[in-house]
C-alpha cells in the first residue's frame, strides 16, 4: 500500500493545505476509471486549480467534461487558449493539442510534435506548470502504459514542488507511476483512495 | 533552496528576453509577442541541437556565428501539420462558405502563417474540386523563407499521405487525393496546377502589414503561440485584409474572446471557429 504509515500520510497532507496553488495529473490507460474517483472527490472549496492530461484518441473530440463534469462539485472545463487560470477549477488538455501553464497564470496550447508519442502530454504540462508555480505546484501520475509524466514530474521535484505518484500495485496499468516513481524521488506513493484523502485536504480548513 | 530556485526563473526570464531582442535586432525576426511557454519549450529543444546550456551561450553563438540561424529558426516556427487537419472546418468551409464564394468573379485567399504548406495544398484541392481554383489566387505567407520553399515544392513523406488522404475523404472530398499529387521515390508530390493559383511569400504577422483585399483568411493554430497583443495584431491584419463579408478560419481552438477586433466579426460556424467579417468597416 502506501510507503508510509496512513498517521503519518495525514500529518503530511495537512503540510501541504494553504501551500498549493495548483494540481495537475497525468493518465493514461485505466485512466477513465481512476479520475472518476479522484475528481469526484475534489472538495467544492478546493482553493487550488486543477489541470490535466489524459491520453486520448487524437482523431476524435474529446469527451473528457462531459464525462467528469456531472460527478465533480468543481467547473470542469475543456482547456482554451489564453484563458486565465481560476482556483476551483479543473481543466482537461484537448485532444490532439499540447496543454501549457504560461505567464498570467493562463493556459497555453501547442501543436508541437508529439512528445513521448503523445500530444496532449503530460510532460509538456508538468514541465510548463513547475516552471510558473515552482514549490506551489502538486503534480500526479496516475495509472497508464506510458513513460510520459516521469519526465515532467521530475521537473516538478526539481523545482520544488510536491509529488504523488498512484501505487503502482492499485493502478490497473502499473508502467506509468513505476517510471515516474524510478525516475526521481517522489512524496507520495499513495493508492487511489488515500490521493483523494491527500486532495481533500487541500481545502481550507484541511482534513478532519 | 528556493531562494535559488527564484533566482534561477528570474535568470532564465531575462535571459529569454535577451535572446528575444538579440534576434530582433540581429536578424528582424520578432518573437517578442510569442506565448512564453511554447518559445521556452522550443529552445529548450533547440538549446540540445545546439549543444548549449544556456540561452545566453545560444545568444552568443547566434551573434557570432549568424549562419546558424535558420536552422534555430525551424525550431522556433515550423509546425508540423498535416493536410485537411480537423476534416469538419473543411466539410464547413465547403458546405457553408463556397456557396458564398461562389457569387464572386474572382477570389483571393490567404493562408498566413502556411509553414510546410499543408493547409494551402488542402485549400487548394478543395477549390479545384469546387470548380473555384481557376479563380483564385491563393497567398501562403510564412516568416520561415526555407520553409517556404518547402512549401512550394509541395513535396510530402509518401507515409504521411495515407492519413492525409483519410482527412480529405471526411471533408467531403469530391475526388481522391492522389488525382492531386504525383507519387514516387516514397515522396508525393503536389501537382504544377495547384500551384500556379498560389503565391508563396514572406510575411511577418507581427512586423508586416496587409498587403491584399482578400475574400477568406485561414490562418490555424498560428495564434497560439501568439500572447494577447500579437493576437491582437494579427485578427486587426485579417479584419483590414478581408472584403466585407469575408471569411476568417482559426483553429479549433482558437478564439477571438479576448481581442477588441471580436466586434468586426460575426460567428459564421462557430463549432469549426469560421468568422464572418462585418459589413461595414
Amino acid at each position: 500500500m502506501s510507503t508510509r504509515g496512513d498517521k503519518a500520510s495525514m500529518r503530511d497532507y495537512a503540510s501541504l493545505q494553504g501551500s498549493i496553488s495548483a494540481v495537475v495529473f497525468g493518465a493514461s490507460a485505466g485512466g477513465i476509471e481512476a479520475l472518476s474517483m479522484l475528481l469526484a472527490a475534489l472538495p467544492a472549496e478546493l482553493p487550488a486549480a486543477v489541470m490535466g492530461v489524459l491520453h486520448l484518441p487524437r482523431d476524435r473530440p474529446s469527451l473528457l467534461v462531459e464525462i467528469f463534469a456531472p460527478m465533480c462539485a468543481l467547473p470542469v472545463q475543456e482547456a482554451q487558449d489564453k484563458e486565465h487560470i481560476k482556483p476551483g477549477h479543473v481543466y482537461f488538455a484537448p485532444a490532439d493539442y499540447h496543454l501549457l501553464v504560461d505567464t498570467g497564470p493562463s493556459l497555453a496550447l501547442s501543436i508541437d510534435e508529439p512528445v513521448n508519442f503523445s500530444r496532449p502530454s503530460i510532460d509538456v504540462l508538468f514541465e510548463s506548470a513547475a516552471d510558473i508555480y515552482r514549490e506551489r505546484l502538486l503534480g500526479i501520475v496516475l495509472t497508464g502504459a506510458s513513460q510520459d509524466g516521469a519526465a515532467g514530474l521530475a521537473a516538478i521535484h526539481r523545482l520544488g514542488g510536491r509529488t504523488v505518484v498512484q501505487d503502482p500495485a492499485s493502478a490497473l496499468v502499473p508502467l506509468m507511476p513505476e517510471s515516474a516513481r524510478r525516475r526521481s524521488p517522489v512524496d507520495f506513493v499513495l493508492p487511489l483512495e488515500q490521493i483523494a484523502d491527500l486532495l481533500q485536504a487541500l481545502k481550507h480548513g484541511g482534513a478532519t | 533552496m528556493a531562494a535559488i530556485n527564484y533566482r534561477s526563473i528570474d535568470v532564465a526570464d531575462i535571459e529569454l528576453r535577451l535572446l528575444v531582442e538579440a534576434i530582433y535586432l540581429r536578424f528582424h525576426y520578432d518573437f517578442r509577442g510569442y506565448a512564453a511557454a511554447s518559445l521556452k519549450r522550443r529552445l529548450g529543444t533547440a538549446l540540445i541541437r545546439f549543444g548549449c546550456e544556456t540561452l545566453s551561450q545560444l545568444q552568443h553563438r547566434l551573434l557570432h556565428e549568424p549562419a546558424i540561424f535558420p536552422a534555430l529558426l525551424d525550431y522556433l516556427t515550423v509546425q508540423v501539420s498535416e493536410m485537411f487537419r480537423d476534416p469538419s472546418y473543411y466539410k464547413a468551409l465547403r458546405d457553408e462558405v463556397v456557396p458564398l464564394l461562389r457569387t464572386y468573379p474572382s477570389l483571393k485567399v490567404w493562408v498566413a502563417g502556411c509553414s510546410a504548406g499543408e493547409e494551402v495544398y488542402s485549400l487548394a484541392v478543395l477549390l479545384r474540386e469546387e470548380g473555384l481554383l481557376d479563380r483564385t489566387l491563393i497567398y501562403a505567407t510564412d516568416i520561415n523563407t526555407d520553409a517556404l520553399r518547402r512549401a512550394e515544392s509541395g513535396v510530402y513523406d509518401l507515409d504521411d499521405l495515407a492519413n492525409f488522404t483519410r482527412n480529405h475523404q471526411r471533408s467531403g472530398a469530391r475526388s481522391s487525393l492522389s488525382d492531386h499529387y504525383t507519387a514516387a521515390y516514397g515522396r508525393a508530390v503536389f501537382d504544377k496546377s495547384l500551384k500556379k493559383h498560389i503565391v508563396f511569400s514572406d510575411h511577418s504577422l507581427a512586423t508586416d502589414s496587409v498587403f491584399a483585399e482578400v475574400h477568406l483568411v485561414s490562418c490555424r493554430n498560428v495564434l497560439i503561440y501568439f500572447d494577447r497583443a500579437l493576437q491582437d495584431r494579427a485578427l486587426g491584419l485579417f479584419s483590414g485584409a478581408l472584403c466585407r463579408k469575408g471569411f476568417l478560419g482559426l483553429g479549433s481552438k482558437e478564439s477571438m474572446r479576448f481581442s477588441k477586433h471580436r466586434d468586426d466579426f460575426v460567428d459564421f460556424v462557430p463549432a469549426d471557429k469560421i468568422f464572418q467579417r462585418k459589413g461595414d468597416a
